[in-house]
């Protein structure tokens, strides 16, 4: 097995376990509520550390050229995420920006 | 057997939005993926076998730096222990025809969306429910998959980076409104973000990969927010 097909069997396997197993086995509620908070706002911690500064590196190398159009990009789907857009309407005009802000800068 | 069906239809339709918000997201997945080298054909199989966003973002960053396997698997665990709650809150309101054979193949297709629909419906789910539910998530994100990876390799690069941006845009969307009103997602975010940029910037002594540093902010982050704003109430995420 190739190295990428590794990584895809591993991410499978303990994907399907962390769904799978508690909802076999588990019969009783988790009880400490510093846990359930925790369990709460992990998803959105993920999506915060998977944004930044990730989404700034979209273009290649990191020229000024490569990071004003992310940024730019970036900025337009905060504003229209703020003003509580759909997912696509957000990011479709983010897309569209990024490419715009390419032809300028 | 009239019964089975109809439940079958009923989740079926109710996964049609899901499917159809799925599509584009995973169309973002398969450009970013083939952004960072890897073959169309390993994203298709990736988003087939996973079926979930974050988690599959954080796997490819992981396999473009060449991590390890150790470490692949821990990334997948910390951001998909979400779904362990959901699928202990789900299983309070399976019918008793649930069985332990269907609970091993419906686990597969929980998703944060597939368990919100699921969890807040009126009556006790079944088995033909689940199934119905599942079938246009999971096609909507396998399809937007292929299509996004194998027009991302013939679009020419400034279209595909553009596009690569779909994805993030799609995440700021998700956090950012529950984050003007939950005080304590907005604190989660930031110092997520916050931490994150300080291990990628900051002079460490030492390397820290993509995978831990998105385990080590999303632990960090959620005990912090935890910490300023507990959150109580039981309802479903």
């Amino acid at each position: 097995m190739n190295k990428t097909l590794q990584y895809i069997f591993v991410m499978a396997l303990v994907t399907y376990a962390v769904r799978m197993i508690p909802f076999v086995l588990f019969r009783r509620k988790i009880t400490s509520p510093f846990v359930k908070s925790m369990l709460h706002y992990i998803p959105y911690a993920v999506l915060s550390a998977m944004v930044i500064p990730d989404v700034f590196r979209i273009i290649g190398a990191q020229t000024p050229q490569d990071i004003i159009p992310a940024a730019v990009g970036f900025t337009v789907a905060v504003i229209l995420s703020y003003l509580e857009r759909s997912l696509l309407t957000v990011a479709v005009f983010a897309c569209i920006a990024v490419y715009a802000a390419g032809l300028v800068f | 057997m009239a019964n089975t069906k109809s439940a079958y239809k009923e989740g079926f339709f109710a996964g049609m939005p899901i499917g159809l918000g799925y599509f584009p997201i995973s169309f973002g997945f398969g450009i970013t993926t083939v952004n960072l080298g890897i073959k169309a054909i390993y994203a298709i199989l990736i988003s087939v076998t996973n079926l979930t966003s974050a988690g599959q973002v954080a796997g490819i960053s992981v396999i473009a730096a060449a991590g390890t396997l150790f470490e692949t698997a821990l990334t997948q665990f910390i951001i998909n222990l979400r779904y362990s709650l959901m699928g202990i809150a789900l299983s309070q309101r399976l019918s008793p025809s649930f069985g332990t054979v269907h609970r091993f193949f419906t686990s597969f297709f929980i998703t944060d969306e597939i368990f919100a629909v699921a969890a807040t419906r009126k009556c006790p789910v079944t088995p033909s429910y689940m199934y119905g539910l599942a079938t246009l998530p999971f096609i909507g994100w396998s399809l937007g998959t292929a299509c996004g990876a194998i027009i991302g390799s013939a679009l020419p690069s400034d279209i595909t980076a553009a596009l690569g941006i779909a994805i993030y845009a799609m995440f700021i969307a998700i956090v950012i409104p529950p984050a003007k009103k939950d005080k304590g997602i907005f604190c989660a975010a930031i110092f997520a973000a916050a931490l994150n940029c300080l291990i990628k910037y900051a002079p460490l002594p030492f390397n820290i990969s993509p995978g831990f540093a998105i385990i080590i902010c999303a632990v960090s982050a959620s005990a912090f927010a935890s910490l300023i704003a507990p959150f109580k109430e039981d309802n479903t995420e």
